[in-house]
């Protein structure tokens, strides 16, 4: 016989739904807004000849970008306690992503950093402008607006990703889903339904990202 | 009969009428040449005639193979209609004699042992005999422009279409490419192009084409319209460029 | 409990390690062979096809991998099957891949000049024909960084089809490490692990692209 699919055997899990999504945004927020700060940071670090620091942030882009988050998440959660540092599920699943978007991000807001023309930054020179002022004035916002689409990209991909954060028991959307599939054995409708949250949750994220674009460069244009 | 036959052609971008009911007939052998203004609608037109712009409306014939708004294959309008752009659009990943075999292999399944025959032919028709297997971006603009040719006369086609093949040229390159077209001209190849190169088509041409505001304005041998032009459009035209 | 020594834990990593490659390369291998097919029909003149084949493309852009890891697992046991872990991870991986090469190479395509699709139809080729000439042989080369780059991204997604229990490089970690309890050091090899299968590819894919951006 057929399989019966049987959606109504959801009803009755949509608090816990809810609850699940609002820490995946929770997770994505906090991931994004410190992600991209260090993103910032980061890209600012590699624009400068200074000895240790480039190298360095060079090496944290390169392991984090050739690495799973699944095992950069285990690491952190399962690893960190044999060196004292004990964190929670939502503080593991929260650094996880900020420490990934953090370089991903790096790695985008250099790229737009080196597109600025070099006669710029030597006209903001002249005019005796301190390096950190050239890039927080000159370089930063232009830099930022050519790469959006691309940070925005990456922001909904972490955003993804966190759902392997029900690994360790960070209570997300994966999570509920996991949990109510183990309560009605309803396995295909809980992840299919779940999996339609998640494409809803991108196509908002994506809009919103590209609003806050808009809003944070175009308006600019007229002082 | 005339070997190229346009009747009554319509087309518009969006709400933005180009081609306002053109008329033309070219017979074979004949030079015809398309002038006007900046956006009155020269390119459009010839573009239209290989099917590279839908048409509205109008009916376009050429060597009997007839075309209307509502016919979607255009192979057998293509294969009778060379085109040569402005910017010549060579193929970067073919050497030279490889832009020339491309479609005699592909599209007429010409052997192997003729293709290169072939290449060489055409190669030499346009001087270009020595720069068979070289790839465009080691060759001049004109040079490029020479190879496109050659490209199209490769299909042997009943008209060959000249869109400005000068205009992306510097200077000194110009002569080259002409001194081709010339030739083809001479050799009783039927032709119609674009060019505001106003001493060329008053030597090579048998046929001037006014165009003004997607419509034929004026038309006749270069002599007559030159040295009468019958309309102030055509007058100021012809005195704006001196 | 089993004594580990390190060479033990490495050795076992190894093993491991082996599944995690031919994972990564069943599905890239048969991912390209799917995405191509994907960017035909995205390309095609036909709306419905290629509204489909976007449709395709946004739903694995726009959901967790996990997620269509679970419902193709889920999926094909509901047609009947008992589902092994390798064949849900290596379909679900496949389609991932396409949909992403795919869009890539859509990419690529779209950034052949207007001009070599208008010289190829004024030389009478049909779409086919265009493509396999002149379209295709230009947006390969554009390609191949791009590709490369992403094979990067199909090692490490292989990372999450540890959670339907397949046991490849991640799997292998976490049961080793609760046979030892040493998280730091099996997460951290673990780590290693896929660094270095991943950078060289990363490093292949920069590379390439600095080539191919000198060369224009
Ligand atoms: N693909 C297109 N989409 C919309 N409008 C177009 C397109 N191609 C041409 N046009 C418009 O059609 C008009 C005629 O263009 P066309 O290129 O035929 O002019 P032209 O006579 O060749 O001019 P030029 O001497 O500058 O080449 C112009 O107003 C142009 O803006
Ligand atoms: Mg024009």
């Amino acid at each position: 016989m057929a399989y019966q699919f049987d959606f109504s055997s959801l009803s009755g899990y949509g608090d816990l739904l809810a609850k699940g999504a609002g820490l995946t945004v929770s997770l994505t927020v906090v991931g994004g807004l410190a992600g991209v700060a260090i993103g910032i940071a980061g890209a600012w670090a590699r624009s400068r000849p200074v000895p240790v620091l480039a190298p360095v942030v060079a090496a944290y882009v390169e392991v984090i970008r050739n690495t799973p988050f699944l095992v950069q998440l285990f690491f952190l959660f399962f690893g960190l306690p044999a060196l004292g540092i004990k964190l929670g599920e939502f503080q593991a699943a929260a650094l996880a992503m900020v420490v990934n978007l953090g370089a991903y991000s790096t790695e985008i807001i250099r790229a737009g950093v080196q597109s600025i023309p070099r006669g710029q930054i030597e006209a903001a020179m002249s005019l005796a402008m301190t390096p950190l002022q050239i890039f927080r004035h000159v370089v930063l916002i232009p830099a930022l607006k050519k790469i959006w689409p691309a940070l925005s990209s990456q922001v909904v991909i972490v955003m993804l990703g966190s759902s392997v954060c029900s690994q360790i028991a960070a209570e997300e959307l994966t999570f509920a889903a996991n949990f109510i599939q183990s309560r009605n054995f309803r396995a295909f409708e809980v992840y299919f339904v779940v999996t339609a949250l998640y494409l809803a949750l991108s196509i908002l994220l994506r809009w919103l990202l590209s609003r806050l674009g808009q809003a944070l460069f175009e308006r600019r244009r007229h002082g | 009969m005339p070997l190229v036959d346009l009747i009554g052609i319509h087309k518009s971008f969006g709400t933005n009428p180009v081609l306002r009911g053109i008329d033309l007939s070219v017979h074979e052998g004949q030079v015809v040449a398309l002038i006007g203004r900046s956006g009155s609608g020269k390119s459009t037109l010839l573009r239209t005639i290989n099917g590279l712009e839908h048409i509205d409306d109008g009916v376009i014939s050429v060597d009997g193979e007839k075309i209307d708004a509502r016919d979607t294959d255009l192979r057998a309008l293509r294969l009778k209609v060379g085109m040569v752009f402005q910017q010549f659009n060579l193929f970067p990943h073919l050497t030279a004699a490889e832009n020339v075999m491309l479609a005699p292999k592909v599209v007429k399944k010409a052997p192997q042992a003729e293709l290169r025959a072939l290449a060489v032919e055409m190669l030499e028709k346009v001087g270009l005999g020595d720069r068979l297997d070289h790839y465009p971006d080691q060759l001049s603009g004109g040079q490029q422009q020479r190879v496109a040719i050659a490209r199209s006369l490769a299909m042997r086609p009943r008209v060959l279409l000249c869109d400005e093949v000068t205009s992306a040229l510097d200077p000194e390159l110009v002569a080259e490419v002409l001194a081709v077209v010339r030739k083809l001209a001479d050799d009783g190849m039927t032709l119609i192009m674009v060019t505001h190169e106003m001493r060329f088509a008053r030597e090579v041409c048998d046929q001037l084409v006014f165009m003004h505001q997607g419509r034929i304005h004026e038309s006749g041998p270069p002599e007559q319209v030159f040295s009468a032009p019958q309309t102030e459009e055509l007058r100021q035209f012809l005195g704006g460029i001196g | 409990m089993v004594e580990f020594a390190f060479s033990d834990i490495v050795w076992n990593l190894l093993l491991a390690l082996r599944w995690t490659a031919l994972l990564s390369v069943v599905a890239f291998i048969g991912g390209g062979a799917v995405g191509l097919l994907v960017l035909l029909a995205r390309l095609s003149s036909r709306r419905w096809l290629r509204r489909l084949t976007r449709g395709y493309i946004e739903v694995f852009q726009g959901t967790p991998l996990l997620m269509q890891l679970f419902l193709t697992f889920f999926g094909l046991s509901l047609v009947g099957l008992d589902v092994p872990a390798w064949l849900a991870a290596g379909l679900a991986l496949t389609l991932f891949t396409s949909a992403f090469l795919a869009e890539i190479w859509r990419g690529c395509v779209e950034a052949v000049p207007r001009g070599q699709w208008e010289a190829s139809s004024s030389l009478a080729l049909t779409y086919l024909e265009q493509m396999r000439w002149v379209i295709l042989p230009q947006a390969l080369r554009l390609a191949v960084a791009p590709t490369i780059g992403f094979s990067v991204q199909v090692v490490k997604g292989t990372a999450v089809t540890s959670i339907i229990g397949f046991v490849e490089l991640t799997k292998a970690g976490t049961m080793i490490t609760n046979a030892t309890f040493q998280p730091f050091l099996v997460y951290g090899l673990v780590a290693l692990f896929y660094f270095l299968l991943c950078f060289p590819l990363s490093l292949c894919a920069k590379s390439l692209e600095r080539k191919f951006h000198a060369a224009r």
